[in-house]
């Protein structure tokens, strides 16, 4: 799985911060989301998926096909 | 016939648009140009104004007669559909709601002015309007939907500055990204120990005084209003007057002139505050506002701000926490889990927004184009109602959506909105909520209702549902 982030986008609802911290946080400064992991490990992408759905301003991609997982 | 700011429409006027609207035109000001420019263009002052003698093309529930009682009369009348409730403990939207999901999801919506307004009441069409750009939360009257008075229509000519749940981009940018940073898990964090002791010296406050309470009155408002108030640096000490004008904000009984009237006096008051933060800045987030943006932001945009966020930040958590405890009550072993179980508060908080989700809807949207939504065509400058509690028990969000079950996985429900207007305080709310529930049935584990059933107060004319009493012992 290879996850990118769109920080134009970002409203900054922490949503993901807080549903999936080893991947996801929020820059101290803006609010905004800051990547950790773009190519979390399998265990994660269940909730990485969700965190992808639920961000109320469409900011976070996860991609399933990315050379990347694992 | 006059605006809000009292400009007298001549009679020659009034009739043109009572004909036209007869013959099944809307008035102007419903039409933008394409491209969301209004027709009367950017120079001018907005033709805000309003028509008179309408003929009633409404549902019975929206007649005049009806709308003209005065406050606390909510049982007598009927509620309106997008704040009507259902069930025996009027947790549930109403049936019609759900039969019109099934069937019409998206349908036209009588206003009490004349027109209509799109009710949307599907998850994916809500998501779909809520992350829409080409809906403005700048064009609808803040007045739209509460009841008129006779034939006087009332209506805001100019928008509160700073209250940018109503602005759209980049004006709506400027504001939410100087705010963002405020409400940041590790900012609510910060806020843990301080919530917790302010919930813990209530519970105390209950426990010393004895059974019975009311939880809305001895818990579930003071907690938030306090913390609010502290973030804010807004003095607790005026609580009995914002609260008075924070209720009053939400009371779709009130009629359109006093309804703007009392946004008014929040204006006021919130721009007294301003003036003292500006002299001698506090420590509270409008404190730091002053000092490190004063520049970039009027009095009356800070005020703006502040009036929003102290709206927002206690009338929402507050019937959450009301209503929350009494939907727990009626289900002892999820209550139970609750108190027992550190690792299920995080879930059942979200599935207590989910299925109570208590802001019926957010700001009307107003298309500024043609959209097409679930294969209806909304057209430019029509309104759009998106039904929240309506959406979250959609089958498409969870499967036996009207089963409340804090063991669900969390899904992304909309119950803090969607999109870039997506509540700013959800962090605050979600820590608030996370922390005063297991706190209050840890601390009175016998806890239940006191008195008849009668005795729990539905806030059901009210744009934010809730309670406005909980009679509980222990």
């Amino acid at each position: 799985m290879r996850v990118t982030v769109d920080r134009e986008r970002c409203i900054g609802s922490g949503r993901c911060a807080l549903r999936v911290p080893r991947v996801f946080d929020q820059d101290d400064e803006d609010g905004l989301v800051v990547l950790l992991e773009s190519a979390p490990p399998a265990e994660l992408h269940d909730a990485v998926r969700q965190a992808a759905a639920s961000c109320p301003s469409g900011a976070i991609r996860a991609d399933e096909d990315g050379a990347g997982s694992d | 016939l006059r605006s809000k700011s009292g400009r007298v429409l001549s009679d020659d006027v009034v009739k043109d648009l009572a004909d036209r609207m007869e013959r099944g035109y809307e008035p102007d000001h419903l039409q933008p140009r394409k491209g969301g420019r209004p027709p009367w263009g950017e120079d001018h002052p907005s033709p805000r104004i309003q028509v008179g003698r309408r003929p009633f093309r409404m549902e019975g529930l929206l007649q005049s007669a009806r709308w003209k009682g005065v406050r606390r009369m909510a049982e007598t009348r009927v509620v309106p559909l997008p704040y009507r409730r259902e069930g025996t403990w009027s947790f549930d939207p109403a049936a019609e709601l759900a039969r019109l999901r099934a069937e019409e999801p998206v349908v036209r919506y009588p206003l009490p002015n004349g027109g209509h307004a799109w009710l949307v009441t599907r998850y994916a069409d809500a998501r779909e309007v809520l992350g829409d750009s080409r809906f403005s939360n700048a064009l609808a009257p803040s007045t739209l939907l509460r009841p008129r008075e006779g034939d006087e229509v009332v209506q805001d000519d100019e928008p509160q500055p700073g209250a940018f749940i109503v602005f759209d981009p980049p004006e709506h940018t400027r504001f939410r990204r100087l705010l963002t940073p405020e409400f940041t898990i590790r900012r609510m964090n910060a806020l843990r120990p301080r919530i917790e002791e302010i919930v813990a010296q209530h519970l105390d406050a209950m426990a010393a005084a004895g059974p019975p309470a009311d939880l809305v009155q001895a818990f579930a408002l003071p907690v938030p209003s306090l913390v609010i108030c502290e973030l804010l640096g807004v003095p607790y000490a005026d609580r009995a007057e914002f609260q008075s004008l924070t209720g009053a904000a939400l009371d779709l009984t009130l009629p359109q002139r006093r309804s703007l009237e009392v946004f008014g006096e929040l204006a006021s008051f919130m721009l007294a505050f301003v003036a003292r933060e500006r002299r001698d800045p506090g420590p509270g987030l409008l404190g730091d506002l002053v000092r490190e943006h004063g520049d970039q932001f009027t009095d009356p945009e800070l005020g703006g701000i502040g009036g929003l966020l102290l709206l927002a930040g206690h009338e929402t958590t507050a019937n959450m926490l009301g209503l929350g405890t009494l939907l727990l009550l009626q289900h002892p072993e999820q209550l139970a889990a609750m108190r027992e179980d550190p690792e299920a508060v995080d879930p059942a908080v979200e599935e207590l927004m989910r299925y109570l989700t208590i802001v019926p809807h957010g700001v009307v949207r107003t298309a500024t184009e043609d959209v097409m939504v679930g294969g209806q065509l909304i057209g430019a400058g029509e309104y759009v109602i998106v039904h929240l509690p309506s959406a979250d028990r959609d089958r498409s969000l969870c499967a036996e959506p009207d089963r409340f079950d804090i063991t669900r996985a969390p899904g992304a429900h909309v119950g803090f909105g969607h999109g870039i207007h997506y509540c700013l305080g959800a962090p605050l709310a979600r820590l608030e909520m996370q922390i005063a529930f297991p706190a209050l049935l840890r601390r009175f584990p016998g806890l239940r209702l006191a008195g008849t059933d009668t005795e729990v107060a539905f806030r059901t004319m009210s744009a934010v549902y809730g309670l406005d009493a909980l009679p509980v012992a222990w």
